[in-house]
Formats: structure tokens, sequence, C-alpha cells
């Protein structure tokens, strides 16, 4: 059986390319793995191997031509039988009954292959727009990025306690790995220490060392192993020291957990939490002290969550632990000890992708999220001193957003103002202001505007610190500046 | 660093002589033949259809490596899990799953393990045990550690097994898993498949350590130097260091000493070894034409072992057609797989009609 040697693709971009050498002429005998020819590519000079053994029966294009078109046949063999190529064959250089005309493929869409035209580009632009499009209208459905209820009246859990922070974040582990044995913490001093930030007091008395483990310091390595651990079935909850840290596991957060699930086809998902405290303490300076919001709310495939209050603590924590993907719970230092009223329902359980409107107005609608949900609220009751009535809206999850509930305040109250700790560049608040112009631009009656931290590292100096962070006053003033008052 | 030849009193491990190889099942040598022999066939027609244009990106070839993989694969039980790096084509093979599914992926269709989604560096198959097919070097190191975990967590016996080439040994998460290994005893084979260069920097240039196969040693994890052209030499370090792993006594590193015939990627051209070298390791250590031999010795005919080589082309032939009969994925498929459904969003919705 013979076959016909064919131009071969030698780069990710290459469509053509100069055949500068043969090293084998016609009637030589070659075997898999000789080198034939030397060809120059778009990136380098390259050998040709032989595949399949035989002899070369005719050289179809001359050494030193250029532009050699990628699969363009440039020699015959004959397999070795003593039979040559059938003639206007051109399909693979051997084997090749029964396959399809060897046809270069290159979907329009393909941004790896260059050489096309302008025209072409342009083209194939204008069809993943389409494809986005389409997309954007299917991932409302059941298969894609899960939909965030509609922004129906909180479910009416019973009688409540007041609890700290801290409390409903050890209450909402314990309860979920006594449900669950597949659940288990890790973490650094998260079992014998009782918990850096004494979030897992008690965990190691009651569930023993293999379900509270003691990690080294060394983040990479231990988050990629409860990620690993994670794709096998169990149910892992990664306690980082504090955000900051996560910066060594970043590449396992995203490369390993948040895309695996894509790229295996839907195969293997990562039931995993990521938490621990994030955003500025006090007066630890920069490197301790930054809002990863959103960095982690960039990425499709993560879950991110960022809970105010010991309800939502409680309740989202517990969601997160239960879902099936992998959840980056954002908690703050600052709120651990602080204390709210908490459902004591034994099953209580707030839906991830579900925002809160924690007080309600009609003039300006106030967006935050995690420790900046209490600062706005304090700026909402100055302002009712002034007679500006503020709806303070909790996100609680920050992806999948609920905009929904976001975009009925603001065509209500027609302005809008984001507060946040995180850098206003490429910042959450930046995120929603963008998809209330999108969704409700007619409504605005004003320009919206972001409360963020400083665009400086966080410095230590006590007056620095403070100027740095965003205030009730900054609120107050941006929401005067939205409602013209 | 020169490497054995086929040669018996060649095939040991850390001191340990072998048993000679005539005393090997016979079945089991034609099964390492047939097995190694998929795998380069099927790597050359995948290096054939990338040439063609029918597969896109990046892809990096196993040939001249099959004797590692195959070698490894027949010391595990069902259940026992595999994770590799980005040159991954033959521990899919090796693990059982189908060359057809591996070939669309490859070329991106629907048919593909990952419905086309992964290409030749992402590919998963749970049934079978394969955690990938990771495209960053050494991240599925404390992945494959954590494989590993799951089996320490669930008493279940298993081990896993993490692949990484000696280029990624020098990564710090690397000695990081080495160290959680060692501290939580974890059933983890570590295999450094040191094919001598790390795209285009050698070993010598890129590790101070002088031998791989103990870079373990500071946290006592016991390691071996493995013929790794040689299949049976693999499988017999590789079965020392399931039954260690097997009885409780933590992670065990196998440095296997094997090469690569082609590029790093299909878009390199080699520059950094001579023609020689490669042509040297062709003719006087492959795998392949070793266990041919020893085959031949111990009685079987040349039609029999063509017989293998018909039905191995067969497979791979039918791998290619259907890898590019298989459709592109749908539209759709673009916004399926980015998040599974949660059980609590379902229980929101229930509250809705309450």
């Amino acid at each position: 059986m013979g076959a016909t040697i064919l131009m071969p693709a030698l780069s990710p971009t290459m469509t053509e390319g100069k055949l500068s050498r043969w090293l084998k002429k016609e009637g030589d005998a070659v075997k898999s793995g000789d080198v034939l020819a030397e060809i120059e590519t778009d990136k380098a000079t390259m050998e040709v191997e032989a595949v399949d053994e035989g002899t070369i029966t005719k050289i179809l294009v001359a050494e030193g031509t250029e532009g050699v078109q990628v699969n363009a046949a440039i020699a015959e063999l004959d397999g070795g039988d003593g039979s040559a190529a059938p003639a206007g064959d051109t399909s693979t250089p051997a084997n090749a009954q029964g396959s399809k005309p060897a046809t270069p493929q290159q979907p329009e869409s393909n941004a790896t292959q260059q050489g096309g035209s302008v025209g072409q580009v342009a083209k194939a632009a204008e069809d993943h727009a389409q494809v986005a499009a389409k997309g954007a209208q299917e991932r409302e459905g059941v298969d894609a990025q899960p939909k965030a209820p509609s922004s129906e009246p909180e479910k009416d859990w019973g009688p409540t306690k007041a609890i700290t922070v801290r409390e409903a974040l050890r209450d909402a582990m314990a309860l979920e790995m006594r449900a669950d044995k597949d659940v288990f913490l890790m973490g650094e001093e998260v079992a014998q220490y009782q918990g850096a930030y004494k979030i897992s007091q008690g965990l190691l008395d009651e569930f023993g060392p293999k379900r509270v483990l003691d990690m080294p310091i060394t983040e990479y390595g231990f988050t990629g192993m409860a990620v690993g651990a994670a794709l096998a079935g169990l149910k892992p909850i990664v306690e980082f020291m504090t955000f900051n840290f996560s910066m060594q596991a970043i590449d396992h957060i995203i490369n390993s957990a948040a895309k695996t699930l894509y790229m295996s086809g839907g195969q293997l998902g990562s039931p995993i939490v990521f938490r621990g405290p994030n955003g500025a303490a006090a007066r630890v300076a920069a490197q301790h002290s930054q809002d990863y919001t959103s960095w982690y709310a960039h990425v499709p495939g993560l879950k991110v969550i960022a809970p105010w209050s010991s309800a939502d603590a409680k309740g989202l924590l517990r969601a997160a632990i239960r879902d099936p993907n992998p959840v980056v719970f954002l908690e703050n230092e600052i709120l651990y000890g602080q204390t709210f009223e908490c459902p004591t329902a034994e099953d209580f359980i707030l839906p991830i992708g579900k925002a809160k409107v924690e007080r309600e107005g009609k003039d300006v609608t106030i967006v935050a999220y995690s420790i900046m949900v209490g600062l706005a609220m304090q700026a909402a009751e100055e302002m009712a001193k002034a007679g500006i009535e503020a709806e303070v809206i909790n996100l609680r999850t920050i992806r999948p957003l609920d905009i929904e509930t976001v975009l009925n305040s603001v065509k209500k109250t027609n302005r809008l103002v984001t507060v946040e700790e995180g850098w206003a560049f490429a910042n959450v608040g930046g995120e929603v202001a963008m998809q209330v112009i999108e969704g409700a631009f007619d409504y605005l009656d004003a320009p919206p505007v972001r409360v963020a931290g400083l665009d400086v590292p966080m410095p230590y100096a006590a007056n620095l610190e403070k100027l740095a962070l965003p205030t009730v006053a900054q609120v107050v003033e941006a929401a005067r500046k939205v409602t013209y008052k | 660093m020169a490497l054995g030849t086929d040669s018996a009193a060649k095939r040991r491990g850390n001191g340990k002589e072998s048993p000679p190889s005539a005393g090997h099942n016979q079945d089991l040598l034609a099964k390492a033949y047939r097995e190694m022999l998929l795998i380069r066939r099927f790597e050359e027609k995948a290096g054939q259809l990338y040439g063609m244009g029918l597969i896109g990106g990046f892809c990096h070839l196993y040939i001249g490596q099959e004797a590692v993989v195959v070698g490894m694969q027949m010391t595990l039980k069902e259940g026992d899990q595999v994770i590799t790096s980005y040159r991954d084509h033959g521990h899919m093979l090796a693990t059982g799953m189908e060359a057809r599914g591996v070939m669309a992926e490859l070329t991106g269709r629907i048919g593909g393990y990952s419905k086309g989604k992964g290409g030749s560096m992402h590919m998963f198959s749970r049934e079978k045990g394969f955690y990938g097919g990771h495209g960053i070097v050494a991240a599925q190191v404390p992945l494959g550690l954590g494989l590993a975990f799951h089996n320490w967590y669930k008493e279940n016996g298993q081990v896993a097994l993490a692949y990484f080439g000696e280029g990624a040994s020098n990564q710090g998460q690397v000695f990081e898993s080495f160290n959680l290994a060692a501290l939580l005893k974890l059933p983890c084979i570590f295999i450094i498949e040191n094919n001598r260069y790390g795209m285009g920097t050698s070993v010598e240039r890129a590790s101070a350590s002088k031998d791989l196969s103990q870079n373990g040693a500071p946290w006592g994890i016991p390691g071996e130097k493995v013929n790794g052209m040689d299949v049976l030499a693999v499988k017999e370090a590789g079965e020392r260091a399931v039954a260690h792993c097997r009885e409780g006594k933590g992670p065990y590193l196998l440095e296997m000493q094997t090469y690569r015939y082609r590029g790093h990627s299909m878009s390199d051209p080699a520059k950094y070894r001579t023609r020689e070298e490669v042509q040297g390791m062709r003719e006087n250590s492959d795998p392949i034409e070793q266990v041919r031999k020893l085959l031949l010795e111990q009685g079987r005919s040349e039609a029999e072992l063509k017989a293998v080589d018909d039905e191995v082309k067969a497979i791979v032939q039918d791998s290619a057609e259907f890898a590019q009969s298989s459709p592109e994925p749908d539209e759709s498929e673009l916004w399926t797989d980015v998040v599974l459904p949660s059980p609590v969003d379902a229980q929101s919705m229930k509250m809705e009609t309450r």
C-alpha cells in the first residue's frame, strides 16, 4: 500500500513553509523516524521525520521551493509491498484507506490560525459575538450559570438568637461535618491551636484529627492536595489563615479547581470550599490587608461569597459546603466578634446567588458586601436624619451576582452607590454599575458612584490607614451627589 | 547517565537483583508489547494528524517513553488512580481509555473524552482512574497527592500514581508534596519521568541534584533509579513501590530514566541535542524492540507479532477516522459544564412555591 507524503504543519500557526532540503532522494528506502527533509516554518527550521516505512518513488516538490502549502503532496512513498500510491490520493501518508481527503481544517473562529484575510478575521469576530450572545441567553438555563433566584421575600426561619459571626461559622461547619462524613477541615492551626482566629474552636474534639487537620505552612502544596481530594470525591474545607496567603495557592484555586469541570467535559467537579478572613484587618499593613473579592469573582467556574451578618455566615457557609462547585468564601476578621440575630432552626440555610435588601428606601440604592454592609447601614441612618431614604443591598454572593435585586431597587430609586474596601480599578462596584447601566440605563437619574479603598497599598500608620478605607461620611457624600442634595 | 540496553543484568533497582526475564510470564510480555505498540502507533498517527492541521495548539508526544507507563500500569489494581502532566496520551491508553475518545479530543470533536473542550493536555476518565492531563507544570503532583489523601481518608487500600517530568521536579510544590506525603504517610507513588530535557534545557542545566531518585530522601521517602526503557525493570520497581504504599508505609519515589524521541511539542526543532543521540537511543534502547526480541527468543513467531501490529494499526486507524468524522461540539456546549447545579439553589426554588 503506497501513500503520499504531505507538507506537514509543524507549529500551531503554520499555513505554509519552505521546503529547504531533501535528505532522501527518489529510490531511497526510509524507515520510521528517518529524517526526510528540512522545512522552514514561520518559527524555525524543522526536520520532517518519516512515519511509515517504504521507498520514495517520487519527489513532487523540489528543495528550495518556498510557500509550499500545508497538506500539499511533497513526495510519494511505496509502502514496501511494491504498490505505488493511487493517483489522486492525497490523503494521509500511510494507512489512508477509508479516511477522508485531507482538507486542512481551519475553523473561522480559531484565533490561532493566522494568515486569514482581514475580512475573515472580522467574520470570525462576528461569529464569536453571535455565539456569545446566544450563550448569554442560554446561560439563563439550568445547565449553564445558575440564575440568581428572584427577589422574593426571605423565608421566615422562625426564632432567632444573637450569636457572633465566629460562632455562626463554626456551627455551620460542625453541622455539615455531622451530616456528611466526606466533609473535613484543613488549614494552618485549625486543629490543636483551635484556629488562628478561633473559628474552628472545639471541632478537633468532636471530629478527631482525621477530619480536622493541621497543615504545615505550605499553601501551594496543601491547596493542591485538597483540590485533588475534591476531584476524587471528598469535600474539603480549606482555611487560609488570611486570603492574602491564598496568593501562594491561587493557581490551584483557578487552574485546578475552577477549570477542571469544563476541561473534563463535565466529568470532574471540585466540591471544595476555600475560606478565611479577607480584606483589611487593623494595623497590619499592605501585605495583610487586601480585598480579593474582585480577583476571584472574575473567574468562571468559581462561586464567590462574602457574608456580613451571622445569619449570612451560617446559612451561606452551609450552602457552600453542600455546593458541588469550588466556592471562595470571604470572611472578615473584624466581623468575627460582632453579634447578630441568627435563626436557630436546625435546617437553616441560605441560597447562594441571592442578595438581601437589608433596609428599604426610595431615594438611593447602596450596594455593598461583607463589612461594608455595616458601613452602608450606618450611612443610611445618617442620611435618614437629612431626609434621604437609602435602600441598602447586601450582595452576600458576588458570583453568581444577583443583579435582579439590584436592578429592581435602582428602578425604584433611580440612583446607585456601591461601597467596598477593594481598590476601585476593575472592582465589584464597577461591575455592578456596568450591569445596571446595561439593564436599567433609562432609569438612572445620575451617574453611579463608587466608594472604594484608595488606590494605594494599605499603610500601617493609624491615621493613614483610616484615610485609605471607605468611611460613613464618604458614603453619605456619594449619596448626596447622586441625589443632588 | 547512560541508559542501559536490554540486558537483564542491568535490570535492577536500588541494588536488588531482578529475576531473569525468561521467568516472566509470556502473556505479560505480550501484553506489554501490545500496549506499548498501541501508544507508539497512536502517537505517530497523532503527529500525522497534527501535520495535517487536524490537531491544533500544543501536542506533546510520548514516543520513546512507553515502557514507563505500561510497566507501572501492570502493578495496579482497579480503583488505583493515575495523574500526569500534558504529555498524557500514553497514560490514557495505558489506563484503558478508548483510542477513539482520546484521538477525537485531540481533534476537538464532540466524541472526545472532554467533548472537545479540553484538548491534548486535558482529558480525564474517573471510570478508568485517570485524573488528567494537567497543563501547569507540576500542578499534578499535589493534586495526585490529594488522590492519595482520598485513599487514606477512605482507608480503601488504593494507591495514587503522580507522574511528572524531571523539569517539573524542581518546582516548589513538588517538595511541598514530598513533605506532606511523608508527614501524613499517604499512599502516593511519585514518578519522575526523566527524559533528560525539560523542553530545551537538559537536566544537568536545570537540577543541582545529581540523583533525582534521592530528592525525597530528606523526608525519608525511599527512592529508586529505574531503567525506564525496560518495561520489566519498571514493573519490578513499581511492584516494590506499590507494596510499600499498600502496606501503609507512606510515599515512594521512582526516577524513570527514559527518553523522548520527538521534540518537546510538535513545534520544537530540537536543536539542543544531536541527531546521533536520538538515533542511538532508538537503535540501542528502544523499549518496544527490546520486548519484541525477548518474545521472539521465547518462541513467538514473526507472524504472531505481525498480527499484533495489524490489530494495533487497525485500532489507531479507526480512532483517526472517528476523530475526523465525529462532529465539532455544538455551539451550545460553549456554556455547559461551567458549574454544576447546586442543591441549595433547588431548595430556594422550593421556598418560592411554599
